[in-house]
């Protein structure tokens, strides 16, 4: 016996396992069953072990058979078997007889030989005696299951279907197999006097035939790459000798090529099993004779793949199929190709939409609209331009149709459901999307200047200008003229003069000066007009960059109420609505969801208070001022300026106080809410 | 045949001093019940946090870690955490078994006067001299708080939480309460500075003290005021005040030595403590008992309506059956 001595080897099983520390050299050691000590003698060739301690046999050594004979008793026929001469180590697992368990011929199963039995079946079939395999019953005896024991006692025959008894027809097995079957049906049950005849046409009524059995399918799935039905060579057609001898064609569309693998003989085949040719010469008892003069043919050699018929087999023929058509046999065609049959359901076929249905006169060239002002040109070119669009509704031109939509009224246009949640459009006010087209487009639509007059005339004469204290942007700064001027024209604006632009215009300068700045008043205002209360919330004007310090600070929009009254009450101890004030106030989103409560301003931006944008002014500015409850003292930013005069008795205080980091240090700002508060910031700078 | 109704329970008094604890912790600047009160924390001018078992007087644990005084502190529901506030203008959020620091909150600009848990103990609350109060998450790992109010014009010198509001009382004299669900801020102008505030047990009123020397109960919802206590000394120093646990007495704190009880109703003294000689800094009433701490210099006192002697005399009757 050889034993393999390496290195551990690692097959996946082992692979994972726990790595184990190498075993040294002196403990790889190989012990047998009973503790010895093995010895690999001719291990670098294979190895063997040599008996017991390096002797034969046994402890007494190898014992050879003995051998007596005597008148008496004659010896027996020593019949030495190769396992007399085997060890136990011969006779096992690695051994060279290693010994097993099977089990016997009448215990097994049927399925012992699977190929085997398929071909049995085949042949079966297609046997000169359907069913019936005769030859191989002569060379073995036939182990039959007891299934089909029982079937025959019931009158079951080999080759016979299954089933019960059909009344029709029964199919000629082969159509063009050599050897007819005797009798086209299998002679009814016990039933002599329909005897049919060669011809089988004829089939006598009242007759009842077994079903036709089933084909057993091949199921081995196709492992291999060859193409479908690849067979191969088929060694006994090599070998064969044959009209096709010498040159084998693998191309033919035979349909039997099952019964040419399976060894049925065809009219005319040469002999079987053993070469033919024109090399081989023939026999004496052979009824055929070999054309000794075989002359080879060039036309053997002579295949075209895809049939030798060029074009496609109709030769011109360009009428009608249906005057053409062979048919097929349907079976016919399902042997085409190997293990597979002809389909039930139709392949799904793909619907094709047809390209729409032009109108007679598409003319496929597209003209591009004429970039026209449309207050510029006749209305009834307006008209038609606008209608051509495809605008049904008939929109302002100033709204800049459909590309100057915001998302709000393109959902009205299309009819959808508002989106739920806080609209954070910038441009809701409508105002502001004029402002913004306005100023995209300033080539494109060049507004009417009375237009822009109207605009700016509703803008400013609106609530939400009149509720805005204080400009914060003067445009004309440099020139306090011009800024005077400015003002009057945006007070009376305010006002809602509508000959405001005039009135403010300087009388002394020229026509065209003046109306230079007619034009840059109404820009101005336009431009830089005031913002509606929620965009203010959440803006804040940057610095100016010429120098100008920033005047603004942002408190909180809600202010507490007089602070004396709210003292005068604590001291009459009124408690109630003159020491309470409520403001609103926004906690932060995760302090909510911390609290475990809905936030009660789930859109707001903001957290705290609302802040809105308020002007500064230090209190220095103005010294006159006794009532300023000023804490500590803090740089005046400007300066002394002259002082400046008046506060009618529509003035009224209010407290500010402005944030610092610093522990404990406040600053109180005066704020004064003064009604032409542009002219005191023009005096003050 | 029906029972005849239980009779009133007469309103009991914490007016026996069970206990007296020795904190070591040089002078106690605040006293706080636990949430259940079984468990006392007393914050110390020596820079530590120590808790305390009540019933037994001994002390189960310090919490070291401030840098400086430690000003008030207070315990989560579940007694897993603590918070505590110190004058180095930290909070820290400690893990009471193993005593580490599991935060430590800065942000404000100067030393942090008073710190509550709120409800779920998800959020800490601070207020600090510097005039805001800092709302610190405990669940997520950011150390910069969810929101900061500011509208104090003064340092904010105490702020009591409940479920869905924020009490605060600044030095400028106003008692400021968010309200978390409606969004608002009522502003309650007291017009002396504020020493504590806090809520009532039934969500209605709330006690303001004040340096005026006044305790006020005003009504949460108008801010009308329904009652006003007199009597006591508060000046100069943060004293505490607080309403009993079933909200039938209000007590505070005097910088004369006694804690002063008055019935809420009526507003008549019923009880003046003596603690001691020196001002009594801090005091706490028991969740639901009646038991009440006070904090005066370096020791905590424990009053309870029943006096001690009695349960001893019970211990000492059962031996002699035995």
């Amino acid at each position: 016996s050889t034993w393999f001595w390496s290195t551990e080897i690692r097959d996946v099983v082992r692979y994972y396992e726990p790595l184990r520390k190498p075993v040294p050299l002196y403990e790889q050691t190989v012990k047998d069953e009973k503790g010895r000590y093995q010895r690999f003698h001719g291990a670098f060739t294979g190895g063997f072990s040599a008996g017991y301690f390096n002797t034969v046999g046994t402890k007494e050594g190898w014992t050879p058979a003995t051998f007596v004979s005597s008148r008496q008793q004659k010896a027996g026929r020593q019949n030495a078997r190769p396992e007399d001469f085997m060890d136990e180590e011969d006779l096992g697992d690695h051994g060279i007889a290693p010994r097993q368990i099977t089990t016997t011929a009448d215990f097994a199963s049927g399925r012992k030989d699977v190929i085997r039995d398929k071909a049995r079946a085949i042949t079966s079939l297609s046997a000169p005696i359907p069913g019936d395999t005769v030859l191989e019953d002569l060379v073995a005896p036939a182990r039959s299951s007891m299934g089909v024991e029982l079937l025959r006692k019931m009158g079951w025959k080999d080759g016979q279907g299954v089933g019960p008894r059909v009344k029709r027809r029964l199919c000629k097995q082969r159509a063009d197999s050599a050897t007819r079957a005797f009798g086209s049906a299998s002679p009814p049950n016990g039933s002599s006097e329909s005897q049919d005849e060669e011809d089988g046409e004829f089939v006598p009524e009242n007759v009842t035939f077994a079903p036709k059995d089933v084909t057993p399918i091949d199921f081995t799935p196709k492992v291999d790459l060859h193409g479908l039905g690849y067979r191969g060579l088929n060694p006994l057609a090599a070998l064969r000798g044959g009209p096709g001898a010498g040159h084998i064609n693998l191309f033919t569309m035979d349909s039997d090529r099952t019964n040419s693998l399976f060894g049925e003989d065809r009219k005319g085949q040469r002999r079987r099993g053993g070469v033919a040719g024109q090399g081989f010469g023939v026999g004496a008892m052979e009824d055929d004779d070999e054309d000794i003069y075989h002359r080879d043919i060039m036309s053997n050699y002579d295949t075209v793949l895809g049939g030798e018929e060029p074009g496609n087999g109709l030769y011109g023929w360009t009428a009608p199929q249906q005057y053409n058509r062979k048919k097929k046999d349907a079976a016919y065609l399902g042997k085409i190709l190997e293990g597979f049959t002809l389909a039930s359901d139709k392949l799904e076929t793909k619907t094709i939409f047809p390209p729409p249905n032009l109108p007679r006169d598409f003319r496929p060239v597209h003209y591009f609209r004429p970039v026209v002002d449309l207050s510029s040109v006749s209305p009834m070119v307006a008209q038609a331009l606008q209608t051509s669009r495809g605008h049904m509704a008939q929109e302002e031109p100033s709204k800049g149709g459909r590309h100057q939509l915001d998302s709000a009224q393109r959902r009205e246009l299309l009819g959808e459901a508002t989106l739920q949640g806080a609209d954070c459009s910038l441009y809701s006010s409508e105002t502001c999307r004029h402002n913004k087209m306005s100023l995209l487009n300033p080539s494109r639509f060049a507004p009417h200047a009375e237009q822009q007059q109207q605009e700016a005339l509703s803008v400013w004469s609106g609530p939400t200008a009149q509720a805005q204290t204080g400009q914060t942007f003067k445009p004309f700064e440099r020139t306090p003229h011009k800024q005077a001027r400015y003002d009057l024209y945006i007070d009376q604006l305010k006002q809602g003069d509508r000959d405001a632009l005039e009135l403010s215009l300087d009388p002394t300068m020229t026509e065209w000066e003046r109306g230079r700045e007619r034009d840059e008043f109404v820009r101005a205002a336009l431009l830089y007009k005031p913002s509606s209360s929620s965009l203010s919330c959440r803006f804040t004007r940057g610095k100016q960059d010429d120098g100008v310090e920033a005047d603004t600070v942002e408190v909180t929009r809600d202010q507490e109420n007089d602070v004396d009254d709210k003292q005068a009450a604590v001291k009459m101890k009124m408690f109630g609505k003159l020491t309470r004030d409520t403001f609103e106030w926004h906690p932060d989103n995760l302090l909510c969801k911390r609290f475990n409560i809905p936030d009660p301003y789930p859109g707001s931006g903001f957290v705290g208070m609302p802040k809105v944008k308020r002007d500064k002014f230090s209190v220095f500015n103005f010294l006159t001022v006794s009532e300023s409850p000023t804490a500590s003292a803090s740089p005046a930013p400007q300066g002394n300026k002259q002082s400046v005069p008046l506060y009618p008795d529509t003035f009224y205080l209010k407290c500010y106080r402005e944030e610092f980091q610093s522990v404990g240090a406040l600053t109180f700002i005066v704020y004064y809410q003064i009604y032409s508060l542009f002219n005191l910031i023009t005096r003050l700078n | 045949m029906s029972f005849p109704q239980p009779k009133p329970e007469v309103p009991q008094l914490p007016q026996n001093l069970l206990r007296t604890i020795d904190c070591q912790q040089g002078a106690v600047r605040a006293v706080r019940f636990n949430a259940d009160g079984n468990y006392l924390l007393s914050c110390g001018s020596d820079k530590s946090l120590k808790l305390w078992s009540v019933s037994r007087g001994t002390l189960l644990k310090t919490y070291s870690g401030h840098g400086y005084e430690v000003l008030d502190a207070d315990g989560s529901y579940d007694n897993s955490q603590l918070c505590s506030c110190s004058s180095d203008k930290t909070v820290i959020l400690w893990d009471v078994a193993t005593g580490q620091v599991t935060r430590k909150l800065r942000g404000h600009a100067g030393k942090v006067n008073c710190v509550q848990f709120n409800e779920e103990a998800t959020v800490i609350l601070s207020g600090s001299i510097d005039g805001t109060v800092r709302c610190w998450d405990t669940r997520s790992r950011k150390f910069d708080p969810i929101q900061i109010l500011d509208e104090a014009q003064d340092g904010v010198s105490s702020l009591k939480v409940s479920e869905h509001e924020l009490l605060t009382g600044s030095v400028d004299g106003r008692v400021r309460r968010y309200d978390l669900r409606m969004g608002q801020l009522h502003v309650d102008f007291i017009n002396s500075p504020i020493t504590c505030v806090c809520f009532s047990a039934d969500g209605q009123c709330t006690l303001t003290s004040s340096l005026d020397s006044t305790v006020r109960l005003l009504d949460k919802s108008t801010g009308e005021m329904l009652g006003e206590y007199t009597g006591h000394k508060m000046k100069g120093y943060k004293l505490d005040c607080c309403l009993s646990s079933k909200d039938t007495h209000v007590l505070s704190c005097s910088e004369d030595g006694h804690v002063y009880c008055w019935d809420l109703v009526e507003g008549s003294l019923m009880l003046k403590l003596p603690v001691g000689k020196a001002v009594v800094q801090s005091l706490s009433f028991h969740p639901s008992e009646t038991r009440l701490l006070t904090a005066m210099e370096g020791r905590v006192q424990v009053w309870g309506a029943e006096p001690e002697e009695t349960e001893e005399e019970v211990v000492v009757v059962q031996q002699e059956k035995a």
